[in-house]
Order: C-alpha cells, then structure tokens, then sequence
C-alpha cells in the first residue's frame, strides 16, 4: 500500500520562492483596512476530491480537472456565467495542447468566450499566484469578480522524444524529396529513442526535490521519529476532519464511467509502528524522508471567488474573509529551496503590524514544514540567514493545519495554493477566530491573513 | 614569449601533500612530560594532554576526533600517530565499544597527509624505511581491528590519510567539492610508504590502482565512490541551525555512526556487490600473465613519460608487484624500503622544494589590497586575453573583455564559453553554472563602463606605441584608483609606464599561454609601482588560481630573459647541423617536457625573433647565439611556427607525428655553420642550451631582479618546464656543482666567447663549495 505514496521527487516543484498570505475574517472589528485601498474579499472557495496519480482521474486531462473546480464553484455560488470579469489558474507541468489551461477550462465550462483568462506557473505556489493576480486586478480597479485556481494532473505528463529525435524530425518536415527524407531516416540511432521525461531535478542545481529535503530535514536536525509524527499527525487529522464532514470544500465530481467521487482518496491513518518500517526514498540509506513523510503524486484542481468588497455585499453576497496582505520572497535554491514560511512569515506580519501570536488559524503546505518550525525558532537562522535581530518565534503547532495538510490530503502542485486558503478561511469561520496566516514554499512564499 | 604552449607538468601540479609548517618535532616533547605525570595523575586526566586525538563514546561507538592544534590541516606526525595508537589501544581495551568511527574536526580536511618535516628531518634511508615500517604497523592494526572501524571524511584524504582511511574497514565521505581523495607522493618523488601500494590493488583493482598511484590526481568523492574507494556518500548541508560546514560535518558523523551500528548488528554489509564487468577484471587479474602484461604496459608508459628521470613511478609499479606476487609481507617490505630509498633522492628533495616553493608562492607578501577589484577589464580579446577572462570570470570578479573589432572579440567570448562547456562536459560544474559565470562576462568594443572599472589589463599587440595608446585611452576613462597591468612578455615596463599619468598604478602581469593551464602569473613591478597596486595584483592573481612570482623591471623580466639565451644557443644549434628531432630528443631526455625546437615552434618563430632583437639590443653581444637571419628568413616565409601549421616542423590538423619542415632545413642549410668538435657532444649541446638559461637565472638574482632563488625555481619549471625534478636553475647548481658547472662553461667560452661567461655569482659558489642556494 505504501507505494502509492510515490512522492514528489521533483525539486522543480519546488523552487526557492516563497509565499505568505494574510487573511482576515470579515465579522472581525480590526480588519486592518488599508486607507485607499479597495477590500478585496473571498466568497468561497472549492477543490475537487485530491486523488492519487494514476486512480480515478487516470483519463482526466488538466482542463478536465480545472473545470470541473470551476463549475462546482458557479454552482455553488450561484454566479451567473457572465457576471466574472476574470480568471485565472496555475498549474506547473504543463499539457502542451492546453498551455493556456484557465482558458480551456473557462470555454469548456460555458463561460462568454469574451471574458479572459490566463495561466499562471510559479512551481508550488502556482495558484497562491493566481490568487495574488486576482487580488492585483481587483486593487487596480481593473477587474470586480475574479475566479482564481490551480489544477495539476501527474496521471498524464508531457513526455517527450530526445532532442535529437526532435530535431530530426523537425527537419524531416523541411525534407523535399525522397531521398532526403530517407537520408534524414537513416541516421536515427536507437539512442534517439530514448524519452525525455519532465526534469525531475532543479533546472539550475540538478537535484531532485527530495534530495534536497531530505538535506534540509538533516540541516535543521530534523529526526526521523519527528517526521513519522507529524505524518502520522496530518493523516489523523485529515481522517477526523473528513469524517466530521469539515472538508466542506470538497465537490462532487462525476468522473465518467467511473461514477461521482467526493473524497480525498490519499488519507490513510496508519500507526506509528507501521511508519517507522518504512525505508527512505531519496537517500538511502541514511536518509530520513520516506513516503509517509513526503507528498504523494496527486490530481485534483481549486478554485476560489474574489470580489471586491462593494461588488459582493452589492450582489448579495456574504464574504467569508479579507485577504489582507500578502508577500513573496525568494531564496537561494540549493541549500534554503524549502523554506519559504519562515523567511515570508515574519515579513507578512511586520506589513500588517501583527504579531505571531495574533494568527489564530496557521494553514502551512506540509512541504518540510517541520525545518521551517526549527528555522523560525532559531536566533542563528535569523540572525545569519534571514538578516534578522532574533528569531520569528515558535509557531502554535495546535493552530497549524488542524484538518490535514499536503502529506495527508496530496498536493496537486499548482492546485495546492487555493487549497490552503479556502481551509484557512473554512477554519477561521468554524473556529471563530479573526486572523488567519497560509504560507507556501515551492518557487515561492506568501502568508494569507484572514479576518 | 608567452606562447609556451600547451604542456603540462605532469609531476607537479597542485600539489597537496601536507606540509606540517607548525614543526611538530621541534615543538616540547609532550610524551616526555606524559612520562612523568602517568604515574601522578588518575586515569581520565590523560585525555586533557592529548593535543591530537580525542574521543568519546556515543552509545556503544567510540567517535575519534582528528584535531592538529595551531594548523588548519590534519597531518601523520608523530605526536598525532603516538595519540591515536594510545586512543585505539584504550578504545579496543574498552569491552563496551562495539565499533569505532573516525573523524575529523577541521571542515576541509580528514588527514591531508604525513608531516613533510618528519620526513625531511631524517637522514637516512633506514631513518624513512623505520618511519613507514611504523605506519604500516599501526595500519595493520587496524586493518585487523577486532571492532569495525568507520572512516568518516569530509575534505582533503590524501597520501597518508587516505592509506589510514583504506585501512578501515568502511569509508563514508561527503559529496562537498572539496572532499578529494588521493596518493600525491609520486608528485614529491615518494610513494605511498604506509601500506598504500599494497593495499589499493587489493580495492580498486590493478589498472585503477597504478592510474591513482602514479598520476597522484585528486579524485572526487562521486568518483571514488565508483572506483570502490568509499562505501558511502553523505551530502553536504546547507546552513541549518548552524554553520553549514559545522553542519556537515556533524551530519557526517551521525550517519557514519548509524553505519558503524548497522555494521555491527549486520544490516549494513562490508563487502560491496560486484558487478559484472567488476567480476570479470578480477578474473583476469588472477591470472599471472595478465598481470605481467599490465606491469609491461605500465612501465613502459611511465618510462615515455618519464624518460626514466623519476624514480618514483617506478619503484611504485616494483612495490606492487612485489605485494602481488611475492606476497603481502615481501610487499610490505619492499614498499618501506623503496620509501626510503626515495626519500633520499635528489628527485624527491627537488619536487619537495617545488611543492614548498609553491605553497610560499600562493601567498601575498605584499598584504591586503585596499580595494578588492571587483570589476577587471581586459582589452583584446584574442588567446591571452580571453584566457584571462576565462579564469577570472567565475571568480566572483565582472569582467569586461574589450576588442577592436566584433570577430576578434566573438572568437574570444567562444573561447571562454568553451573553455567552461568543457567543464560542463567534464561534470565540474553544471550547465546552469556555466551560463551565470557567462553573465558576468561584457563583450564590447568601445570603453563603456570604463567608468567602474578598478583595474585593467591590456593584452593587446606588443609594440610600444600601441601600448601607449591604450594606456592613454584608458586613463582617459577609468577611475583614479584603477589599475593598468600590462600583459607583456618582454616590453620594459618602465618604458609602457612613462605615458602613465599614475605610474604608481602600472604594473606587470605577465601571463603564460594557455592561461587556463599554465600555473605561473610573473608580476612585474617598476620602481614607481606603488605597493598596494603591487598587492591588488597578486590578490586578482591568487583569485585567478595562479602561483606567483613578484620581479623587478627589466628587459625579459625574468623568465623571457632566462628562456631568450637558451633561444639564441637552441638556434645555433640548428645552423651547426643539429637534427632537430635529436635536439628535441636531447632536451626531453634532459627533462624538459616538450622538445625545444617543438617549444620555439610553439611560442613562434616571429615571436623569438622579435623577443630576440631586443634582447640582444639590451644586453649586446652576450645574448647572442644563431644568426637572428636565420629566423627573420623564416619569418618572411610565413614559417612562423604552429600557428601558421609551418615552423621548423610541418604540422597538419589531426595529424600527431611531426615532419620537418624541409623548406626550413633549407633556410638552415644556407646559414650552415660549422660545428667544433670540442663542444659538440650530445651531452655537450644540452649543457650548452642549459647553462646558458641557468647562468642567465643566476644573472638575474644576482642582478636584483629576483628578490630569491627560490621563486626562480618555481618561474622557470611553472612558466618555462625548466625539469622539475631538478627543482629550478637554482637547486639544480646546488645539485649539479656549480664548480662543475663553471668547468664546463669554461670550455664552451673558449670557443664561443662571452656568452658562456659564467656570472660573479655563479663563480662565487664555484669557488665556495659551502655556498648554497638552499640550505
């Protein structure tokens, strides 16, 4: 069973961006409103169950997935089909036949032909992008209803001939006569053949996600019973979060000949005992990352609404949060690739004049979070790396992803960013609280506060 | 004359066999003191006197820590062999121990090698042959270490810190860059004297253990991996809660543990899979004529390469084939005798004073620049130009490479984008590190930019009235504290200085063709020089990688001027009827790496003919020679040198062997001179050519333009192949006599007068016996 928890050995997923965005629950009385800036508010947000690669959505193309987070989102919301003004997606491996998959996705979906869309790809934090272009378009004045989402599918990936079947090819087109093409044949080698599959490293290091993680985890002396904890922590989590229907952003979505599904399928609580039998995946045999503590390859698509604040209390709807302030930061990609929340964190928080200790709801991509919990905590780490005069702080792991997170629920790479907000905003109604903080790294950082 | 082209020294190179400065012998003897207080002290104060070695016991793994206090390397001195034969007994009497890891505390290095100074402080062979008796004693110990023990290495393992890491029973190493293992002795005219050349057969097979052996090459720790040379790779951190090199170097430790406990409770196996191919060489090394084949090959390789000049490549291929087919004990033997032997050698004692001389040449005397520089232009983009944009560029520095024209100045961007592709094909950086070094590279043609600029160095056509041009173009442009260093190989720099309104900025950067492979950088400084130019551009020159040598102004500097008599003899040589390929045979067997008239073909026939005018211009008849016709004919017929595919030889692409150029031998013929009997002996031409370069050399310190004999040895076998293993003009008159060697010149002055005129200093140490360049 375990291996189905084929993880993401792609630190191209991954790169040294990092994501923090601010959200504040709108019943709140300090929202901390910008003089002369426009409120921009989420209405709702949705996903389609996250499934492991290679299960129900094995037919599914991405534009498949992303529409079918678009329609549950109209349907349920209840938006007319031309009141958006916008949409935008991300997603990071991209199907060549469906570059621009936000606007596949939107014609497909029956929207007007004459309302725009994008694709937007920034690895990990691809729809935290597309999120953060929603929030620029409305503040701008440009746009007032603006659907953002994210979509990835690891069931199909572009695999391509080698370079030099390619060019061979290509020349062939170009190729007049007969003979020319038959030249042009016969200095195919069996070696030409061989196929290119995505790059599984990091363009600019050539080392693959895991690899990577796993140094991270072994920098900040992440052990391996920490790490089969906190996996055992997000899938309990998940499963109770599940079972008590909290999940609530989750669509049904009818997946032809295979029937309607309406649940994460990667959610497995185990014991403690099974985790620790299993072996590392990156580095072996020392290393400490095994499947249960590494993201398992994932389809699924999110969507959320923004508005303008005006807009949504004019068309009668009831804003679930402000999304307040957000950043994106950037660090080295080789040694500091995954830690993103803690150098977007405390700058997030200095932008809003909150503290830490304000956030009530922490929704954290489960990518080594557990290094970013030891970074944040540490006055070298601050002090050397971040340029800071001491530590962030240590972060209230009992606010931190209490309905699951990336390990337990998947991450859809470009899919994962809405997720966190539409759970972050979910967890501050249910939990009553006023300020909300998502952080993300991948290629990129930002924290959401909600109000 | 910077075109000394394309030869490398394939006996010294970045040598990196340690060299103990601090003098742990003559420093107090602590295990006297130790005599005494063993009995007044309990048991664990012994610990506190340990300098070397400590441990400790981590669970049931006893961690021994590698620490030479007052160094920033670990090397095999006694003091430190003495320790950890006392940690290993203690650690072996200790029954809670169950396996042992070995460790360095410094982060860039596990054990660099043995202390160079106990080796040198001997002074006989028996003396040596002791000392490695006694290192292979205590590997041996080790070797059969009741208990595993894990070698955990994280920076340099080499000679002697790679045989004791050989002797573990597992090897764990760290994939950092600068984690390299190695045997560098053959580099110092030794051999691996501690089990080495017994041992590395035995785990990398025969092939792989000679290449190692006898090349003395650094090996990366993925490549070691593949050879078989460690079990494990462990990755370095990045900065985590801690430095990233303490780190690191505590990761390692960790996972060498959980190695030695896996060892021990059998889930970590010691014997490594083989594969196939693996399988099959041991099968054909198990056979004896195989393997007499394989010495044949290899000893005759290393007798082409060496001429038989280096006795240390050979007593290496006797040691392990003594090991192999006499036995391990014979092997044993045979290697601690032959170390001695070696240690003793005139060879060994030249290349040790190279490597020392080397190590001094890497440093700045001249102190801390002011300002670091940062951004470096280059104007003329051609072969020197762009070599020494391609080492300066993925230094960190910006550089600008400017040229008069587009083709030029494309030719030169795609020598530097292929000097570094190259890498990249070697796998010694990636592409991607390829492309941002390139960033950092502006091609231009104009002097934009100029304006940030904090030094400048021209390689532009050797002719004074260009250099002053450029000169004035470029302080017309570039801030006050910018540097002019000129890259010429003969102009005085005075001369180039006189159009300077800043003579205290001007300086000399004479660098040597290819410039990414020829180590030496001579700086030349004029009176005016200031002394923090002087230090700006041996720092940009360090930077670059480059051993340096600081001489005074002067025509020829120092090396063109020692190289130009030798021209001039080589010549006529020539015209006397001396075959060329006998006097490229004559010199090679002499020692130098390429053959001379090969080496004139290389640096260009017009350039020596350039370089030769004005030598003799300056210095009148004594550095006269051949008729400087014979050349300026050649010259006139496009002969000049491999440049043009025509010199003294004809030289086709793709093509290795050499004909003579038969319209040379034409030229030579018509100047046709005599040659006299007396001094026409085969060891007389190669004493002709090199006396005249020694005396030139020793002309030159005597003269000021070198500030000691010991950067002479390391200009002239750096920049010129003067033999390394006689160690430079200087230890090669120490060596040789230089009463003999005055004899000899006297003969020679007989018949060709002045030019064979030994220097006052040269005839003083002929009249002293006692009197020595090095003590």
């Amino acid at each position: 069973q375990v291996t189905n928890y084929v993880m993401v050995s792609a630190k191209k997923f991954a790169r040294e961006n990092l994501f923090s965005l601010l959200l504040v629950q709108t019943k709140s009385k300090k929202t901390l409103a910008k003089p002369g800036v426009k409120n921009i508010v989420l209405v709702e947000g949705v996903r389609t169950p996250f499934l492991l690669s290679g299960t129900i959505y094995n037919d599914f193309m991405a534009h498949d997935l992303a529409r079918a987070a678009l329609l549950g989102l109209l349907n349920k919301t209840s938006l007319p089909k031309d009141a958006v003004d916008y949409i935008v997606y991300g997603t990071v491996i991209q199907e060549v036949k469906t570059s621009n998959v936000a606007r596949e996705a939107a014609l497909g979906a029956g929207i007007s032909e004459k309302i725009p869309a994008h694709t937007v790809t920034m690895a990990c934090i691809s729809a935290n992008q597309a999120i953060t272009t929603a929030v620029g378009l409305i503040a701008a004045g440009q746009c007032d209803v603006v659907v953002a989402g994210g979509v990835e599918t690891m069931s199909d990936m572009p695999i391509r001939h080698s370079r030099k079947m390619r060019k061979t090819m290509l020349t062939l087109n170009k190729a007049k006569t007969l003979s020319q093409r038959l030249t042009l044949l016969s200095k195919i080698r069996l070696g030409y053949l061989t196929p290119e599959l995505p790059a599984l490293t990091e363009f600019s290091t050539n080392e693959t996600m895991g690899h990577s993680a796993d140094r991270l985890t072994a920098a900040f002396g992440v052990s391996r019973r920490e790490q089969d904890e906190f996996a055992f922590r997000s899938h309990s989590l998940a499963k109770k979060a599940q079972d008590a229907g909290l999940l609530s952003d989750v669509l049904s979505v009818n997946v032809p000949g295979k029937g309607i599904v309406s649940k994460d399928n990667g959610i497995r609580p185990s014991s403690m005992e099974q985790l620790e039998k299993l072996k590392p995946v990156f580095i072996k045999p020392h290393g400490t990352i095994t499947p249960a503590s590494s993201s398992f390859l994932t389809d699924g698509a999110s969507a959320v609404l923004l508005m303008s604040e005006e807009k949504a209390l004019a068309m009668g709807y009831k804003p679930k949060a402000y999304l307040r302030d957000f950043v994106f930061v950037s660090q080295d990609p080789k040694d500091q690739l995954l830690l993103g929340p803690s150098y977007a964190t405390p700058e997030v928080l200095e932008k809003s004049g909150i503290t830490l200790d304000d956030i009530d709801v922490f929704e954290f991509h489960e990518g080594q979070i557990l290094a970013n919990l030891k970074a944040m905590d540490s006055d070298w780490f601050a002090q050397t790396c971040m340029g800071r005069k001491s530590k962030v702080g240590v972060l209230p792991i009992e606010k931190l992803n209490l309905w699951g997170g990336s390990l337990s629920l998947g991450h859809p790479f470009g899919a994962t960013g809405a997720r966190l907000v539409t759970a972050a905003v979910n967890r501050l109604k249910k939990e009553g609280g006023q300020y909300a903080l998502v952080a993300a790294c991948a290629a990129g950082g930002q924290v959401v506060f909600d109000l | 004359m910077d075109k000394i082209v394309s030869y490398r020294h394939k006996s010294i190179s970045p040598i990196i066999i340690c060299l103990h400065y601090s003098g742990s012998l003559n420093r107090i003897k602590p295990w006297f003191l130790r005599g005494c207080l063993l009995k007044l002290l309990p048991f664990f104060f012994l610990e506190a006197f340990r300098s070397h070695v400590s441990y400790e016991v981590k669970d049931d793994v006893a961690v021994i820590r590698i620490n030479n206090p007052d160094s920033k390397v670990n090397t095999l001195s006694i003091p430190m062999q003495r320790e950890m034969a006392e940690v290993m007994n203690e650690v072996w009497a200790n029954g809670a121990v169950k396996s042992v890891v070995l460790i360095s505390s410094k982060p860039g290095c596990f054990i660099a090698g043995a202390d160079i100074n106990m080796i040198q402080a001997c002074r006989s062979a028996e003396e040596v042959t002791a000392l490695s008796q006694e290192g292979q004693k205590m590997f041996e110990k080790i070797e059969k270490s009741p208990i595993p023990i894990v070698a955990a290495i994280n920076g340099s393992c080499l000679g002697g810190g790679l045989e004791f890491a050989l002797a573990c029973q597992y090897r764990v190493a760290t994939k950092s860059r600068k984690t390299v293992l190695g045997t560098p002795e053959v580099m110092l005219g030794l051999l691996p004297g501690a089990g080495g050349t017994q041992r590395l057969p035995k785990m990398v097979g025969l092939p792989s253990a000679f290449d190692v052996m006898l090349t003395g090459r650094n090996i990366r720790a993925d490549k070691a991996k593949k050879m078989g040379l460690v079990h494990q790779l462990v990755d370095p951190l990045g900065p985590g809660l801690k430095d990233s090199d303490v780190r690191t170097v505590e990761y390692l430790e960790e996972v060498a543990v959980g190695f030695a406990k896996g060892i021990v409770n059998k889930s970590i196996p010691l014997t490594k899979r083989k594969g196939i191919m693996q399988k099959l060489q041991d099968y054909a090394m198990g056979i004896p004529f195989v393997r007499q084949q394989i010495y044949k090959t290899v000893t005759k390789r290393v007798m082409n390469q060496t001429k038989g000049l280096y006795p240390a490549p050979l007593k290496i291929i006797e040691c392990v084939k003594a090991g192999l087919e006499k036995g391990s004990e014979a092997g044993y033997l045979e290697e601690s005798q032959n170390f001695g032997k070696l240690a003793m050698t005139p060879e060994s004692k030249a290349l040790v004073g190279l490597y020392q001389g080397q190590v001094a040449c890497k440093k700045n005397r001249f102190g801390t620049p002011e300002r670091e520089v940062k951004n470096l232009a280059i104007l003329g983009a051609g072969l020197m130009g762009a070599g020494i944009a391609q080492v300066t560029v993925d230094k960190g520095v910006n550089v600008i490479l400017k040229d008069t024209a587009t083709e030029g100045l494309s030719r030169g961007q795609d020598q530097v984008y292929k000097g570094f592709n190259a890498k990249v094909k070697k796998k010694s950086i990636t592409s991607f590190e390829r492309d941002t070094t390139m960033s950092c590279l502006t091609g231009q043609l104009d002097y934009s930019g100029f304006e940030r600029v904090d030094m400048v160095i021209e390689a532009v056509f050797e002719d004074l009235s260009i250099k002053h041009k450029v000169l004035k173009e470029v302080e017309a442009v570039t801030p006050p504290h910018c540097i002019f260093a000129t890259n010429t190989s003969g102009l005085p720099i005075k001369d180039i200085a006189a159009a300077s309104k800043r003579p205290e900025n001007v300086i000399g950067m004479h660098y040597f063709s290819p410039v990414d492979k020829m180590q030496l950088l001579e700086i030349i400084t004029t009176d005016k020089t200031s002394k923090d130019t002087t230090a700006s551009a041996v720092a940009l020159g360090l930077k670059q990688g480059k051993i340096i040598i600081v001489v005074k102004d002067g025509p020829g500097f120092y090396t063109t001027r020692c190289l130009s008599p030798m021209l001039a003899e080589l010549l006529r040589l020539l015209q006397e009827g001396v075959e060329p390929k006998k006097l490229d045979l004559l010199t090679t067997s002499f020692g130098l790496p390429v053959g001379a008239v090969i080496l004139a073909d290389e640096v260009g026939i017009d350039v020596a003919a350039h370089v030769g005018k004005t030598m003799t211009k300056a210095f009148g008849s004594r550095l006269d020679g051949g008729n400087i016709e014979v050349v300026t004919t050649m010259v006139e017929k496009g002969f000049t040198g491999r440049k043009a595919g025509k010199g003294f030889y004809i030289y086709e692409k793709g093509s290795k062997s050499r004909n003579i150029n038969p319209a040379a031998e034409e030229i030579l013929k018509k100047f046709k001179l005599s040659a006299p009997p007396s001094v026409s002996s085969d060891s007389d031409v190669q004493y002709r050519l090199v006396s005249r370069f020694v005396n030139e050399a020793l002309l030159c310190l005597q003269e000021g333009i070198l500030s000691n004999p010991m950067e002479g040895d390391i200009g002239a076998v750096f920049g010129l192949g003067f033999p390394p293993f006689l160690g430079g003009p200087f230890r090669f008159v120490d060596a040789f006599g230089a009463d003999k060697l005055v004899q000899k010149m006297k003969k020679y002055e007989e018949v060709y007068g002045n030019q064979f005129t030994a220097c006052q200093l040269l005839q003083d140490h002929a009249k002293d016996s006692s009197k020595k360049f090095y003590k």
